[in-house]
């Protein structure tokens, strides 16, 4: 009976995976994370990088329109002090429908949205994508490495051939990672194309982790309360089920004449 | 309450007896906690107890959800990111909600299965099966309804395929469509009467899995013998069973204990990993998903659907998916009556045995072609796992009760009970 249990539960494992449809997305490498599997976490200053190459280069285009600037400061998260996010935030404008005008933002208000050119708000990119699929639509490569939003980002940036051409007068520019292999966002990061505070490398490799990172964050901030309720799920449900296995097993001794003898 | 002859609930005391004469609630709760148990339940039997956690669990996470969420197209998506990011534990209410549906449906599954293996169809318990059908029909619903809430893009795309599904039905179809839809297109007028019924149809099922359980304490548990417990006297009977609580309370706990910290990990490690990450943007009516998916869940019966890609005289084929889809449901709901075994379980039935697993094997394939996208050899496969499907109920039920020669069964639930542990005196005149 036990077979025929695990067998069920593998098998649904197995296919409970497969709802993602083989997508004809191209090719994406995992990139060790720090964030990555049940005890990774979020780099503070990965992150803290992250925001510096979405505010210079990303939000030129996107938007962030989920993430409040208070959250900034959460630790777990890229942690600044509170004069810094007020600082931070001082450089976005934001629309006031009290004022019915737009005034500097405040850590109560969150990133603008940006629709200027049509690009896609990024709060929830790094979920919105999957970077890993199969083999054969079985889930195992996502069990294995995650969903590969990150990942996705960051074979997005780095992918660019240097290709373009014009279809229907827009320009596109081939990239390996993309699905189809033509994206019409121009490649937006170049080697060495800004500074880091820390000193940090700066090539675009670099760059595409912190930011895909600093997405991720973005898009899952509450990351390492949920990975903490994991564990201490299991810490009291694992002492329970012993406490509970105990005693089942002590009152059905009886009935399976398992006691020892009076 | 019928059946097994047992003790029944005697009020003592003073107020105990008043209240009895007027509100037999206490021998209600005493009868239904104490009922006899065959004693031979193995651990295929704990799902019950999995799923009546799982509805519960569902109901609490779902109704604190609601006091944050806003049924409104422009504010549903963002109300989402509100629970997830602003709400006091909100993410885990909701990671729990989104993958509480899926630990749902994995038991129920297990208790469908263990319950064709086991004949737990067959005469008496043919109403506790039907009502366990209609349970699961409504919780298809349901998941479906919930799924459309966070309006992403799956949640719009997903409701825009199965709503055009009651479209293939010829001549009625496309007013039953708008009149489900509330419009032309599934809009925000879907989208509050989805919520309105996602909030309403688990109280229904709370009701008929009160029926449920009503029924199968009227006729007993099947067991993994399938003989029945002896009635003859209360006697017998307590040699066949040993009461709820608190053997199989406990034990059931314990399970439940076990599979919590299993989904737990899920939660807290890998929430969205059984997800479709097209769920995290917001729907769009412009902008199609290359694949359409359903949850995991719907994937074997999805595969059934798009199985018929031809047309027979003048029904199209779209109609015909959706016949065979609820047909599918239909025929297993028919199994009590096409299955003419006088076997009830399956372990004394060495031909029956294979067929099943081939049947869950036939499952498994048919979810993984729902996974994928309709083409190559996908529905051709898709449509002899439908088949098989089918046949199952339909002819290989019928026949084996009367080609199988079925192996003894024991006498009694205890002549099994003992013969994995046997008691201590045969024991005792074995040693010697």
């Amino acid at each position: 009976m036990k077979k025929i249990l695990l067998s069920i539960a593998v098998a649904f494992g197995l296919s409970g995976g497969a709802a993602y449809a083989a997508g004809d997305a191209g090719h994406i490498e995992n990139i060790p994370f720090s964030f990555d599997g049940p005890f990774g976490s979020f780099d503070q200053n990965q992150l803290q990088r992250g925001l510096q190459v979405y505010t210079e280069v990303c939000a030129a285009c996107h938007g962030l329109r989920q993430v409040a600037f208070r959250t900034l400061a959460d630790e777990g998260g890229p942690h600044y002090s509170e004069d810094q996010v007020k600082a931070y935030a001082a450089n976005y404008d934001v629309y006031d429908p009290e004022l019915d005008d737009t005034r500097p933002a405040v850590p109560a208000d969150k990133f603008p949205a940006n629709t200027a050119v049509g690009a896609p708000d990024l709060s929830l990119m790094a979920k919105a994508r999957a970077g890993f699929h199969g083999p054969s639509g079985l889930g195992i490569n996502q069990l294995l490495y995650g969903i590969g939003g990150p990942e996705y980002i960051v074979a997005i940036l780095t992918g660019y051939t240097g290709e373009e051409k014009t279809q229907a007068g827009v320009t596109l520019y081939e990239n390996t990672a993309f699905p189809g292999g033509w994206i019409s966002m121009a490649p937006p990061l170049a080697d060495e194309q800004l500074e880091y505070a820390d000193g940090h490398q700066n090539d675009v490799h670099h760059m595409s982790e912190d930011v895909a990172a600093f997405l991720m964050w973005a898009a899952e901030p509450k990351m390492m309360a949920r990975k903490w309720l994991g564990f201490v799920s299991l810490f009291f449900l694992g002492l329970l089920a012993v406490l509970l296995y105990l005693t089942n097993k002590k009152i059905w001794a009886p009935i399976k004449r398992k006691e020892k003898a009076a | 309450m019928a059946g097994i002859p047992h003790d029944h609930y005697e009020p003592k005391t003073g107020i105990e007896k008043w209240v009895h004469k007027r509100l037999p609630v206490v021998g209600l709760l005493y009868d239904t906690l104490m009922i006899p148990t065959p004693k031979n339940l193995n651990w295929m039997w704990i799902w019950g107890i999995i799923l009546t956690f799982c509805l519960a669990l569902q109901i609490v996470t779902g109704i604190v959800l609601v006091m944050h969420y806003t049924p409104h197209v422009d504010l549903a998506f963002d109300s989402v990111e509100h629970i997830m990011r602003n709400v006091n534990g909100g993410w885990a209410l909701r990671y729990m909600h989104a993958n509480g549906a899926s630990l749902f449906f994995i038991a129920v599954y297990a208790h469908i299965f263990r319950g064709l293996y086991y004949g737990s169809y067959k005469a008496p318990r043919e109403i506790t099966w039907i009502v366990g059908m209609l349970i699961y029909l409504l919780m298809m619903a349901t998941g479906f309804l919930g799924y459309v809430l966070p309006w992403g893009q799956m949640s719009f795309w997903g409701a825009t395929v199965i709503t055009g599904l009651f479209g293939a039905i010829p001549g009625i179809g496309e007013i039953l469509q708008t009149w489900l839809l509330g419009g032309p297109s599934v809009d925000n007028a879907t989208l509050n009467r989805f919520f309105s019924l996602h909030y309403l149809l688990p109280f229904v099922i709370a009701g008929l899995v009160i029926v449920h359980i009503w029924a199968f304490h009227t006729t007993g548990n099947n067991n993994p013998t399938g003989v029945e417990v002896r009635r003859t006297s209360k006697a017998d009977a307590e040699k066949d069973t040993v009461p709820f609580w608190p053997y199989f309370v406990i034990k059931d706990l314990f399970a439940l204990v076990v599979i919590l910290a299993i989904f737990m990990a899920v939660v807290g490690f890998m929430p969205n990993y059984l997800g479709h990450p097209d769920n995290y943007i917001e729907a769009n009516p412009l902008v199609t998903p290359a694949h359409i998916v359903p949850e995991w869940y719907y994937l074997p019966f999805y595969a059934i659907l798009r199985a018929i890609t031809f047309d027979v005289l003048f029904l199209d084929a779209k109609f015909l998916g959706v016949l065979a889809m609820f047909g599918s449901i239909a025929v297993m709901a028919l199994a009590p009556w096409t299955d003419t075994s006088s076997v009830r379980s399956g372990r004394y039935r060495p031909s029956f045995k294979w067929w099943f697993w081939v049947l869950a094997l036939d499952f498994m394939v048919l979810m993984w072609c729902g996974s994928q996208p309709a083409e190559g050899l996908i529905p051709t496969i898709s449509l002899i796992g439908a088949i098989y499907w089918f046949a199952y109920f339909l002819v290989i039920l019928p026949l084996l009760g009367v080609l199988e020669k079925p192996l003894p069964q024991p006498e009694t639930i205890e002549a099994d009970f003992d013969a994995h542990y046997p008691p201590k005196d045969a024991k005792a005149s074995a040693a010697e």
